[in-house]
């Protein structure tokens, strides 16, 4: 963990309404394990007093990438900084996904939203190939799918709209390949995106009695583990729940080890 | 000349006068990757109780303009789980360690106060009296004239480290605390905490933390410190640790004018991890800028 003053190399539209953002960090870069995330300050953010996490697209050679999509005043303000101007950046934070998949083992990736980005690194570092599975409301909601194709990873896509791929929720061609026979091994998931989203992957994960890692996505203070904003229910020996912090010991979480609690709304 | 920053406080001395506030550094490891913990004047630890606690449901913090409003709930290891865990850690580091604590009851803030004090390596206990997200009653310690003086007057009984206790910033007469403090035996003052606040979502129209209210720190409530700390200073002989938006300097050197000895950095720590050392830095290059010798020379020279 490191802060370093990063400098902006690229920032750039990259289609879907995000926006890649390519930072000189020579420090935190050669750091990052996939699924880590970076806690950026946004230059001229005013009357602001939180950083803003974003997990690491791409990592390599000293420079970091990061996709996001304006949602909030932070994420809007960011898509004014300009290559050249400096960003103080405080990461890798957090643990991410693991890299040593047991023998048999096929991966597959299940993402929504931003979770194409969050996911992509994992896809580079994993010793094996698999399938992604990648969700979202509309064709343009799509991202980076070329980018997994290219590092020889089967892409299945689902829109609400079926203005791509299949029409429907990403389950679909997820159920459809599992019963398919699964390309003949074991499946161990990997999911970013929507809390739905980790719930159903991680339900389907127990069903199937698979494991499932999950990156879940927690307003966030400090990123170091500090604040106690973060926290989520793990299960207890004892039937009971304890707090993580979803920045230290997260954000990635076996399905397992996850307390869903319906009866609370989380953010 | 390079101006001092060193201090004496409630008989503690300090290299420099710039703490990191409870709550915001959380008890040690969390930061110190990033922060030479041994340049700090203090480490103030997140709130202690006598058992563990787990505090409040999610969402608990919610950014606002220019401030946030947080309702952590004092989640906490307890007392053994402090010494346990965090203590050992703390003591590698020559810097004061200050313990944040609370309790739901008076016999349970002397209980842990007295716990606390069996340990070696605590500099002092500030008593958070203050804190806005206990339901269960520390609110009304520290809003609560005579509950405030029998929790000062009990965990003064168990202790003989320096007690500090931490006003609310939601009180009628700020001077009328401080003097009740000082008179059960405070060695200081810790002003301010948290002000109790909300945020609503417009489009559930559900409170936007889970608790429903919080206490609003940062920037927005700095204006705000800075006058209780003025309004007590004037009230009484012991010293006061200044706190509430301090993310400069400058921001520091206004509670100093008013009457603070000391103060302490919060919320911008999560923006900046070293925003203390910041603050203590560009405090040197204030006094030498103004002549003075000391930054104690800058305490209470507010000409009105
Ligand atoms: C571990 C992690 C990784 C992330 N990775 C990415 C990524 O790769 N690409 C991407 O586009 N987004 C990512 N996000 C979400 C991103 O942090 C938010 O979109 C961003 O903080 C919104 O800031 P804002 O000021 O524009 O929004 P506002 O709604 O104005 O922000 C107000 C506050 O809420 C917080 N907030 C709002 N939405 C979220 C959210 N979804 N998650 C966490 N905090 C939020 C903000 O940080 C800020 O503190 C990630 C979040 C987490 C926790
Ligand atoms: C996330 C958070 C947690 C806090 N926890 C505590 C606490 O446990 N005990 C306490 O006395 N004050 C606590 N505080 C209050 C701070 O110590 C400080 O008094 C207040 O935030 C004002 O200073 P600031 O504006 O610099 O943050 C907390 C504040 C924040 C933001
Ligand atoms: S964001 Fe502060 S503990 Fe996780």
């Amino acid at each position: 963990m490191q802060l370093e003053t990063a400098t902006i190399l690229e920032h750039r539209d990259y289609g879907a309404g995000y926006r890649l953002l390519r930072l000189a960090a020579p420090q935190i870069a050669p750091q990052v394990q996939p699924g880590q995330f970076v806690h950026l300050r946004v230059p001229r953010l005013e009357g602001c007093v939180l950083r803003r996490p974003f997990s690491v697209y791409k990592a390599a050679d000293g420079v970091l990438e990061v996709l996001y999509k304006a949602i909030g005043r932070g994420t809007a303000v960011l898509g004014a900084a300009l290559a050249g101007e400096k960003i103080s950046a405080l990461g890798p934070l957090g643990h991410g996904f693991p890299l040593d998949l047991p023998a048999g083992r096929v991966p597959v990736l299940v993402a929504g939203g931003y979770g194409m980005a969050a996911l992509y690194l994992l896809a580079k570092r994993l010793p094996l190939t698999g399938v992604v599975f990648v969700g979202g409301r509309s064709a343009p909601d799509i991202l980076c799918v070329e980018e997994f194709e290219k590092l020889g990873w089967k892409v299945r896509i689902a829109t609400e709209d079926g203005s791509r791929g299949v029409c429907g929720l990403v389950t679909g061609p997820l159920e459809a390949w599992l019963a398919e026979g699964r390309g003949q091994g074991m499946p161990e998931f990997f999911a970013c995106g929507p809390n739905g989203l980790l719930e159903v992957v991680g339900q389907r994960a127990l069903a199937g009695d698979w494991r499932a890692w999950l990156s879940v996505d927690r307003h966030m203070c400090c990123g170091v583990g500090a604040c106690l904003t973060c926290v989520v229910k793990l299960k207890d020996s004892d039937g009971a729940w304890v707090w993580a912090r979803s920045c230290k010991e997260g954000p990635v979480f076996e399905c397992r080890q996850i307390h869903w609690d319906r009866a609370e709304e989380e953010a | 000349m390079t101006p001092d920053l060193s201090i004496t406080l409630a008989g503690i001395r300090l290299k420099n006068p710039v703490m990191v506030a409870s709550g915001t550094f959380g008890y040690g490891p969390e930061y110190a990757d990033l922060v030479d913990l041994s340049q700090l004047g203090a480490m103030v630890v997140k709130g202690i109780s006598l058992e563990p606690w787990r505090g409040n449901q999610t969402p608990r913090t919610v950014e606002v303009a220019s401030g946030l409003i947080n309702a952590i709930g004092l989640q906490n290891p307890g007392a053994e789980g402090f010494l346990q865990t965090y203590l050992p850690f703390l003591r590698q580091f020559d810097v004061p360690v200050i313990v944040n604590i609370w309790g739901r009851t008076v016999e349970e803030y002397a209980a842990v106060a007295a716990r606390l004090s069996a340990a070696e390596g605590i500099a002092a206990l500030e008593l958070n009296v203050s804190c806005p997200n206990i339901k269960e009653g520390s609110k009304s310690f520290g809003s609560n004239a005579d509950m405030f003086k029998r929790v000062i007057a009990a965990t003064r009984a168990v202790t003989k480290l320096p007690l500090i206790p931490k006003l609310a910033p939601d009180v009628f007469r700020v001077a009328e605390f401080a003097r009740q403090a000082e008179a059960e035996g405070a060695d200081a003052l810790a002003i301010t905490n948290s002000v109790p606040a909300m945020a609503v979502d417009l489009e559930t129209r559900r409170p936007k933390l889970a608790n429903i209210t919080g206490g609003l720190s940062g920037p927005a409530i700095k204006p705000i410190a800075v006058r209780l700390v003025w309004e007590a200073a004037k009230a009484v002989k012991i010293p006061i640790i200044g706190m509430g938006g301090i993310y400069t300097a400058a921001d520091a050197a206004e509670f100093f004018i008013v009457g603070a000895s000391a103060v302490a950095v919060g919320t911008a720590n999560f923006m900046e991890p070293a925003a203390a050392l910041q603050v203590a830095a560009g405090l040197r290059d204030y006094l030498a800028r103004h002549q003075l010798g000391s930054i104690r020379d800058l305490v209470g020279t507010l000409t009105c």
